[in-house]
C-alpha cells in the first residue's frame, strides 16, 4: 500500500528507536492521547521495543470508553421505549449500558444499525419517513464534522424525521485535567494527530506553556509514533516545552477550517461528562439550540435515571494514565471483551482491550 | 467473472413457467412442489441417483470415508463473484478436502423465503450445478421448504457431503508437532471483504470478488505427493485464521508464531481493511486454506502449491513452537511481537 508502507519500514523504525535509547538519559513518562495511537503502539509491538526509561502510559482519548454510561442507557431507551432507527458506528455497540448494550437491544428486536457514516443515517431517514431516526454522534472532533454535516444536510434537504444524540468530547480540556490531576506523572504528550488535522495545533502552544510540557502532535503508524516519541525525548532532555507537529504530512497549523466552520454552525462548547472521569468543563459539543429540532436531547423526552458506574472498573485511573490496564485486579480475570466492566475494555482503541487483545499474555 | 455468469446462464436458460415467485404451496410438498422440481430442478441437477426421486440415496463406498454439513445464511445472497449456491457446494466440499477426503456425494436442502423470485433462484441452482461439475461430485438428494415471508433471508441453504479419505491422507490435530510449518494457501480475507462491500454499500476503486472455490483438486494433488507429511488442513472461513490458529493452538497443547509480513494479503484488500478498520487476519475466507506441514517438505510443498491455479499467491507464514504452548503470536512487521487472540464475535468497524 502506497503512502502507507513507508511509514511501517522496520529499517526506519529501528533508526528512531536506536535514537531514542541514545537520547534519553533518565526515565521519562509520555502519555499517547489518542486511542489510535494506543491500538497502533500495542499492535505493532512498540511498547516492548522501546528503551526501558522510556514510559507510554494511556490517555484518555478512546471516544467509546469516555461516553458516560447514562448516553448509552439513552441511546438503548429510544431504540427499544420509543421505536428509533438508532444508528451508529460499530464499536459503541458493545459497550455495556447500566441494563445492556445496543448489540443485546438490537438483537431482542430493537431497530439498531452500524454505520460507516451519519450520512448514510439521514438518508435512512430519507427513505423512511414514518420512523424516527437518531445517529449516536459519538466522537472527539474528528467525528465532529460529519456528524455536523449530517445535520446541516437533513435541515436543507428537509429531511425532518432526523436528529443526533451528541456525545461530543474535546481533546485540550483532557489534556488539561489529566495534568491538573496531582496524581498525574505525566511529562510529555503525543496530542492526537487526526483531531488536529481538523482544529489545527493553535490549542496547544498555550497547553505546553501552562504546564511546561513538551507537546508532539503524532500520527499513528508505526515511524510516526517512534518520530513522536523521539521528538519528545528530546524536549524533555533539553528541558524545553513546546508544541511540535511530527504529523505535518496531514496536520496543517490551520487545520481545517471549512470543517471548523460547519462545527461551529451546528455546535457549541458546553461541559461534558466523561466515563469513568467525571465532569470537566467546556470540554464537549451539544447541538445549538437553532438546530434543537435535530438534537435527539431536546426532540425526545430522555427522563430516565442515572446509574452509578461499577465500583470494581478503575477506567477512570486508566483513562488518565494513573494505572496501566493489566494493574487493574479484575483485569482479564472479571473482566474481558466477552463480559467488560467498563468501556475501555470493549472498544479496539480502549487501552484495556489493546492489552488484551495483543500484549496480556506476554506483560 | 461476469462472462462466466452469462455463459452459465446461456447453456442453462430459464424454463419458461407459469409462476414467477415462489410461494408457500412451493414446500408444501404436493402438486406445486412437484411443480417446481419437474420444472427444470431435477433436469439441472440430473444424475442417476437423483433421477430415482426417492426419499434418499443409496450407494456403496469403499475406504475411510468423511463427512460434513454447513449450512449457508449469507446476506446477500448475490455478491461479486458469486452467490450463496456455490457457497454451498465449495463450503461443502472444502469442508471434507480439509479432512483429506474427495468429495463424492452430497445432499441440497433450501429454506426458501416466500416471494423470492424464479429467476434468483434458477441463477442460484445454475451456480450449484456448475460448481457441483466442477467439484466432481454429484447431488444425489434433497429437500424444498418454503417458510413465511419475513420469516427467512430469500434462501438459507444447507449441504452435507461424503468422501472417500486419499488412501496417503493422515490429516489429525494430534500429528501436529513443534517445528511445523503453517503455510497459507492464498491472499487472505478476500471473501470477506467483498460481501461487506456490498453489504454496507462500499464502492472501492476496484471491485473485491470472492474467491471461494473448490480446493479438493487442489489438496488432492498435495495429498498424492507429500501424503503423510501433511499433518492438518484447515479452512479459515468464519473468525478467518486467527479464529483457526487459536483453535489448533488450544487443542494441540503447542504455540504458534506468524510473521505478519509474510501473511498474503491483496493490496486492494488490506487497502479497503484498513479505510474500514478491520483486521484481515479476523476476516472471513473461502478459497483458501492453511497447511500444517513436516518442515522436510515445507519448501517442495509451497513450490508445488504456487504453481497450482488455486495456489498463486501461497506463502509460509509461521512455524508450530513449544515455546508458548496454546498463544499465537505474531511479529510484526516492524520486528515486534504481539498476541493474537481468539475472535470474540463479529469485528466491530472502529469510529476513527
Amino acid at each position: 500500500m502506497k503512502f502507507m508502507n513507508e511509514f511501517r519500514d522496520q529499517a526506519v523504525v529501528e533508526q528512531y528507536l536506536g535514537e531514542i535509547a541514545k537520547t534519553a538519559t533518565q526515565p521519562w513518562t509520555i502519555m499517547e492521547v489518542c486511542g489510535g495511537q494506543t491500538h497502533s503502539l500495542v499492535k505493532n509491538g512498540i511498547l516492548q521495543m522501546l528503551p526501558e526509561n522510556v514510559r507510554m502510559v494511556h490517555g484518555p482519548g478512546c471516544p467509546v470508553c469516555v461516553t458516560p454510561l447514562h448516553q448509552i442507557d439513552k441511546a438503548v431507551y429510544l431504540t427499544e421505549e420509543k421505536g428509533v432507527i438508532l444508528c451508529s458506528y460499530g464499536d459503541m455497540l458493545r459497550v455495556p449500558g447500566s441494563k445492556r448494550s445496543l448489540l443485546e437491544s438490537k438483537a431482542s428486536g430493537a431497530d439498531v444499525r452500524i454505520l460507516y457514516s451519519p450520512l448514510e443515517a439521514v438518508n435512512i431517514a430519507r427513505d423512511n419517513p414514518g420512523r424516527e431516526v437518531v445517529f449516536f454522534a459519538v466522537g472527539f472532533e474528528t467525528t465532529a464534522p460529519a456528524n455536523a454535516l449530517s445535520v446541516l444536510h437533513a435541515y436543507r434537504t428537509g429531511v425532518t424525521n432526523y436528529s443526533i444524540l451528541a456525545s461530543h468530547v474535546l481533546v485540550p480540556p483532557a489534556i488539561a485535567a489529566v495534568m491538573n490531576d496531582e496524581k498525574s506523572n505525566i511529562q510529555a504528550f503525543l496530542a492526537a494527530g487526526h483531531v488536529c488535522t481538523i482544529m489545527g495545533v493553535s490549542e496547544y502552544e498555550p497547553l505546553a506553556d501552562q504546564f511546561k510540557i513538551p507537546l508532539v502532535v503524532t500520527g499513528f503508524e508505526p515511524v510516526d509514533l517512534v518520530q513522536g516519541i523521539l521528538m519528545a525525548v528530546r524536549q524533555l532532555e533539553k528541558g524545553e516545552h513546546k508544541m511540535e507537529n511530527q504529523y505535518s504530512r496531514v496536520v496543517r497549523p490551520e487545520g481545517n477550517p471549512e470543517a471548523r466552520k460547519v462545527i461551529e454552525t451546528v455546535f457549541e462548547i458546553s461541559d461534558r461528562e466523561w466515563r469513568g472521569i467525571g465532569n470537566i468543563p467546556k470540554s464537549g459539543y451539544e447541538v445549538r439550540a437553532e438546530f434543537a429540532a435535530y438534537d435527539a436531547n431536546r426532540k425526545f423526552d430522555v427522563d430516565i435515571e442515572k446509574v452509578p458506574e461499577s465500583s470494581e472498573c478503575i477506567a477512570g485511573l486508566v483513562l488518565k494514565g494513573i494505572k496501566k490496564p493489566h494493574e487493574c485486579p479484575q483485569f482479564g480475570k472479571k473482566c474481558t471483551p466477552q463480559s467488560p466492566l467498563g468501556a475501555p475494555m470493549v472498544s479496539s482503541e480502549g487501552a484495556c482491550a489493546a492489552y488484551y487483545h495483543f500484549s496480556q499474555v506476554m506483560s | 467473472m461476469e462472462k462466466q455468469k452469462i455463459s452459465m446462464q446461456l447453456q442453462c436458460p430459464m424454463p419458461k413457467l407459469d409462476f414467477d415467485i415462489i410461494t408457500l404451496g412451493h414446500g408444501s410438498g404436493g402438486l406445486l412442489t412437484n411443480k417446481l422440481l419437474e420444472s427444470g430442478v431435477f433436469e439441472l441437477l440430473k444424475n442417476p441417483m437423483l433421477d430415482q426421486h426417492h426419499d434418499g440415496a443409496t450407494f456403496c463406498l469403499g475406504g475411510p470415508l468423511a463427512f460434513s454439513t454447513d449450512s449457508y445464511v449469507v446476506s446477500p445472497i448475490f455478491f461479486p463473484g458469486g452467490n450463496i449456491g456455490d457457497l454451498a457446494i465449495n463450503g461443502t466440499v472444502n469442508d471434507l478436502a480439509m479432512c483429506g477426503a474427495m468429495p463424492k456425494y452430497m445432499s441440497l436442502a433450501f429454506i426458501l423465503e416466500e416471494g423470492l423470485t424464479m429467476t434468483e433462484f434458477w441463477e442460484v441452482l445454475v451456480t450449484i450445478k456448475f460448481a457441483a461439475e466442477k467439484a466432481g461430485v454429484q447431488i444425489v438428494t434433497g429437500d424444498t421448504k418454503v417458510v413465511e415471508r419475513g420469516k427467512g433471508d430469500k434462501i438459507f441453504i444447507n449441504t452435507s457431503g461424503i468422501g472417500v479419505v486419499h488412501p496417503k491422507a493422515q490429516i489429525n490435530k494430534a500429528r501436529v508437532k513443534p517445528g511445523d510449518k503453517i503455510i497459507l494457501s492464498g491472499a487472505i480475507a478476500t471473501h470477506g471483504v467483498a460481501i461487506l462491500s456490498i453489504r454496507q454499500g462500499l464502492e472501492f476503486e476496484a471491485d473485491i470478488a470472492t474467491d471461494s472455490t473448490n480446493l479438493n483438486h487442489t489438496v488432492a494433488s498435495l495429498l498424492d505427493v507429500f501424503g503423510e507429511k501433511i499433518h492438518l488442513l484447515h479452512d479459515p472461513t468464519r473468525g478467518g485464521v486467527a479464529a483457526v490458529l487459536n483453535e489448533m493452538a488450544r487443542d494441540t497443547n503447542l504455540g504458534i508464531e506468524l510473521k505478519e509480513n509474510t501473511l498474503p494479503v491483496h493490496d486492494v484488500v488490506a487497502s479497503a481493511c484498513e479505510l474500514l478498520g478491520l483486521d484481515p487476519l479476523y476476516v472471513a475466507n473461502e478459497g483458501v486454506f492453511l497447511a500444517v506441514v513436516d518442515p522436510e517438505i515445507a519448501d517442495a510443498f509451497l513450490e508445488m502449491l504456487r504453481k497450482d491455479q488455486n495456489g498463486a499467491a501461497a506463502a509460509m507464514v509461521g512455524t508450530v513452537t513449544e515455546i508458548h504452548p496454546r498463544q499465537v503470536l505474531m511479529q510484526s512487521g516492524i520486528g515486534g511481537k504481539r498476541v493474537v487472540n481468539m475472535p470474540i464475535g463479529e469485528q466491530l468497524p472502529r469510529i476513527c
